[in-house]
């Protein structure tokens, strides 16, 4: 089926194909008459060898001489010789059969079974192999066989690892050879083997083994992908680790009623909370479970008994997320309480490997509470927002105060009685003065990679080194990865420089210009439109965002939006959102009251690069609760608003916001009191 | 504009030959008597679903005649419930699936006896969760996937063990963010959409590192526009499917350059006598015709039906199967 060259047929190809067919046909069904009257006789056992000779895929017949060998083994009269050398014709037509064909499944299996059956040599099985592999080195099969025998004959995982430094200095283009290194190598130092004990000794062996293969070739891929494992190892902790929370440590959070309620309260961190509650979001270096009230504790004077339900947001219905949320309750009446949150004093926190959470660390805020003035249950008329240009105006920072909603230099959280900076990647590359807690031998071995790999890439050009030495050279935090798209990477580059200091982030920084108006009140906006993003990143320092514009960027996805828990309106008119199964994220955003998606490409699409993404009954990550008959083609849109409480969205310039749909959408939002700027009754 | 209506001979370099493949797929049926088909007799069930499928994106699925395909599927299932590739052969979970699926193509799965189905495929699950291919115990990720797939299809999936089903494909999970065959398994395109398919299916795909896996699918596109399977490898038609439908399953396809694998798979067309081979100027075959279409379908080409990246059926039908 590969690789055979097109050619047209002469009718005497076709004559001597046909007459091949007849042969082979005839045969087959010689075949099948045996197989079926379970006839195992001597003459019919070779039968099928002719057959497997012809055709090594006939799995019929594969398992008809495991049937004919088994019966054989059944006979009273079979003796160890006779069934080793029954054994030994098996081996020697699963050997012919892959001369024909040295990928055939059933042929591997069938040597793999007759192995297993323990009566045959498996020396020979290894002089086998080598043959196979000199002859294909990246021959999968072989390999995995090669894993079987090297387990059946207990042999170590250390002359394994020699075998495969002997097939890369044979030739260093072989993945194979070096993703089975790979494998072992991960396997030795899990089990802290003797001489693999440390990550330092090792490590920096294997990365002059790879330059080797790197500066024959750096075109080729094969050692790249083994060195961007080598820096995983290298520069990542395992142990999951907390990157960022809200609130953050240290910071004063004010909670109040109603959003007009104006004081001097930071607009930062000013929150409205008409549930009597207000989130902690505590976001991960990587996805953990475990997170829970007995591994997360609180300490706070105005809520004493109460046992925290924590969230994962995340999708599916495993237990296991990044981020994760509660919400705490706080007394109606005026407030000023201090809270500290414990994270993982216990050691179940792990992540999907099963590395615990190392650093026991604790964060905490003070929270205020103003009580609600006016008649909170007046209900207003609900404000159109309108995100235009005129009706924001830039924050101007009192010249005092600073931004107490991330700490800008490092994340610190208190362990103990010290301050403990989180390993950044900052720490480790870019000479600073401040004193790293990350050991010397990851330090100098990154500083020796950006030297060499500046140096290779001054002699030539080659995509996957730039793409390499931008990962080593990126401000690093414990989580990312480089996209491998010019524009995602832009995207992820801008938004960590634009949050990398409070410069830089005020500037983005704007208020709803009517704060008269009681559907926004204060808080501050973040503005990021018209900057070409087409991704978002950066969550763990934009968890204090209420109000967020994203409008006229390109943005096809928001994954990861999920984290920002305190959004209550958030505009992506303007981009290039390409389905509603994309919409995933703001499913978990239980304070978002008004959403823009205008001219968005909604409906535009045949394939759908979310659905799998989303919850839906497609992806068995939600029930059957689409009981409306009528809202069968509506399906996504059932699933994406139905858990929103929305007074306001924007939909307009959207190919499937019809009349009908935008009917669908009201009858699914209850909430809903504006759709398109029209007021609904 | 690709058109099945259209003569022939007008139909130039960079377009799709509908009509031509079509009809290439209906003369395939219908020539039993080549060597090359003789040798593939024995997955005649996995050729019938290449086949139906791609005439269903094409929008001609009722060339065919529905009951005489239905009735030889059904004579190709045995006592156990499993199906076989053709009469007389064995049963396994390969045929089975695609039985399953030629079936949902017809919306005929109501032919079925489901519970047989179904107990012929969670009698396969192993007790670390992976899945064996027939009785005779080969242990596969493909399977994996087929089983969740198939079960899917018939609504039962909680019949077999979720979970470890799950926490087998993930311990074949590779450093390099692809998946293997069995753990440790080098990773490999085809492999990939196995297991990232089953993890779609089963609401797992978090497990996945979609930037680091996107990465390694993303670096399959080579000079030519054309996707191979793993590092250094030729290109080949039929990675149109394995390495982009698991690009589309994790959001990452943008990362590849989506006109220039057009023009791949369209230069692998035989627009003489229809069809697509693995790489241009190549034999042409069912399994290419199917996956090169199947590609094209997911790149948005016009004039092909959606097809789904994770169940490789249509989206009707899949829609029709969940919310029929």
């Amino acid at each position: 089926m590969h690789g055979r060259p097109r050619k047209a047929s002469k009718p005497e190809d076709e004559a001597a194909s046909t007459a091949k067919a007849q042969k082979l046909r005839a045969l087959q069904t010689q075949f099948f008459s045996f197989h079926h009257s379970k006839i195992y006789t001597k003459e019919a056992v070779e039968l099928s060898a002719k057959l497997l000779e012809i055709n090594p895929e006939s799995y019929t017949a594969w398992n008809y001489r495991k049937l004919a060998v088994e019966h054989y083994l059944s006979q009273p009269d079979c003796n160890p010789e006779s069934v080793k050398s029954v054994l030994d014709d098996e081996l020697r037509v699963v050997e012919s059969a892959l001369r024909q064909n040295f990928k055939s499944y059933g042929a591997w299996h069938h040597r793999k079974w007759v192995l297993s059956k323990g009566h045959s040599s498996i020396d020979h099985e290894l002089r086998l192999l080598d043959k196979f592999q000199k002859a294909d080195s990246r021959n999968f099969h072989a390999w995995n066989y090669r894993r079987f025998v090297a387990e059946l004959m207990n042999r170590s995982e250390k002359d394994e690892l020699k075998y495969t430094e002997d097939m890369i200095y044979t030739n260093f283009s072989n993945y194979s050879a070096w993703h089975n290194r790979s494998v072992l190598l991960s396997a030795l130092l899990e089990k802290k083997a003797e001489g693999f004990l440390l990550k330092e000794n090792l490590l920096p062996e294997e990365y002059e083994f790879i330059h080797q293969a790197i500066f024959t070739d750096p075109d080729d891929q094969s050692g790249w992908f083994y060195h961007l494992w080598l820096l995983d190892q290298t520069v990542t902790t395992d142990h999951p680790l907390l990157v960022s929370t809200w609130p953050a440590h240290g910071s004063d959070v004010f909670l109040v009623g109603d959003r007009c309620q104006n004081g001097s309260f930071s607009p930062f961190t000013t929150v409205l909370s008409d549930s009597g509650s207000f989130p902690i979001v505590l976001y991960f270096n990587q996805p953990v479970k475990g997170v829970s009230s007995s591994t997360v504790i609180i300490e706070c004077g105005f809520n004493k008994n109460e046992e925290l339900l924590w969230e994962p947001l995340s999708v599916s219905n495993l237990q296991t997320a990044q981020v994760w949320v509660a919400h705490l309750k706080f007394p109606t009446s005026e407030l000023d309480s201090s809270v500290e949150i414990s994270v993982g004093y216990s050691k179940e926190i792990v992540s999907p490997r099963g590395s615990q959470y190392s650093h026991p660390s604790t964060f905490s805020f003070k929270v205020h509470v103003q009580p609600v003035e006016r008649d909170s249950s007046r209900v207003s008329v609900a404000e159109n927002i309108l995100w235009r240009e005129e009706n924001f105006k830039a924050y101007r920072a009192q010249s005092e105060e600073s931004i107490p909603i991330v700490s800008f230099d490092q994340l610190c959280i208190k362990n103990g009685h010290e301050s403990t900076p989180i390993v950044s990647f900052d720490q480790l590359c870019i000479k600073n003065g401040h004193e790293s807690t990350a050991s010397n031998w990851q330090t100098e071995a990154l500083a020796k990679e950006v030297e060499c790999f500046r140096e290779l890439l001054s002699l030539m050009d080659c995509k996957i080194g730039k793409l390499t030495l931008a990962r080593l050279l990126t401000a690093y935090d414990v989580m990312s990865f480089p996209f491998a798209n010019k524009l995602d990477e832009y995207s992820s580059v801008l938004l960590r420089k634009m949050t990398s200091s409070e410069e830089s982030l005020l500037q983005h920084c704007f208020q709803y210009k009517d704060s008269v108006s009681s559907a926004i009140g204060n808080p501050i906006c973040l503005r990021l439109n018209n900057l070409s993003l087409s991704r978002i990143r950066a969550f763990e320092r934009l968890l204090w965002v209420q109000i967020l514009d994203l409008s006229h960027n390109e943005l096809e996805s928001i994954e990861g939006l999920e984290a920002m828990q305190l959004l209550y309106g958030l505009s992506l008119g303007n981009n290039k959102l390409r389905s509603l199964t994309a919409l995933e994220p703001l499913r978990k955003l239980k304070s978002l009251r008004v959403l823009d998606l205008s001219y968005n490409q909604i409906g535009d699409h045949s394939i759908d690069t979310t659905r799998y993404l989303c919850s839906s009954p497609l992806s068995h990550s939600a029930g059957s609760e689409l009981n409306d008959v009528a809202l069968i083609n509506y399906w996504e849109a059932f699933y994406m608003f139905k858990d929103l409480k929305l007074n306001q969205l924007d939909i307009v310039g959207n190919t499937v916001a019809d009349e009908k749909f935008k009917s669908v959408l009201v009858k699914i939002m209850p909430s809903l009191k504006r759709l398109d700027g029209q007021l609904l009754d | 504009m690709a058109d099945a209506s259209f003569g022939f001979s007008t139909l130039q370099m960079g377009e799709l030959a509908i009509g031509k493949h079509v009809h290439y797929i209906l003369s395939v049926e219908k020539k039993k008597d080549s060597f090359e088909s003789v040798v593939m007799d024995h997955l005649r069930m996995n050729g019938a679903y290449w086949g139906l499928t791609t005439l269903d994106l094409l929008g001609k699925l009722d060339s065919v005649n529905a009951d005489e395909v239905l009735s030889w599927i059904m004579t190709c299932q045995h006592e156990s419930g499993g199906f076989s590739g053709n009469i007389g052969h064995d049963p396994h979970i390969l045929y089975t699936l695609s039985a399953v699926q030629v079936l949902a193509l017809f919306n005929k799965l109501d032919v079925l006896d489901i519970d047989k189905v179904a107990t012929y495929i969670t009698g396969l699950q192993n007790e670390d969760g992976s899945f064996s291919g027939d009785m005779w115990g080969e242990v596969d990720t493909r399977f994996s996937y087929i089983a969740i797939c198939c079960l899917s299809i018939l609504c039962c999936l909680d019949k077999i063990n979720v979970e470890k089903a799950v926490s087998y494909i993930l311990s074949c999970k590779n450093l390099d963010g692809g998946f293997g065959c069995t753990p440790g398994g080098e990773s490999h395109a085809g492999q990939i959409f196995c297991c990232v398919g089953a993890l779609a299916i089963t609401g797992s795909l978090h497990h996945v590192d979609k930037d680091l896996l996107g990465w390694w699918l993303c670096e399959r596109q080579v000079k030519s526009g054309g996707l191979n399977g793993r590092p250094e490898k030729l290109p080949d038609v039929c990675y149109s499917w394995w390495v982009l439908s698991s690009l589309i399953m994790i959001d990452r396809v943008h990362w590849i350059d989506k006109e220039k694998l057009v023009k791949f798979i369209l230069d692998c067309q035989d627009l003489e006598n229809g069809g697509i081979s693995d790489r241009p100027d190549d034999a042409v075959d069912v399994f290419h015709t199917y996956f090169g279409v199947a590609g094209l379908s997911l790149l948005e080409y016009p004039g092909l039906k959606a097809i789904d990246p994770a169940y490789a059926l249509p989206v009707d039908v899949v829609n029709r199967i969940f919310f029929g």
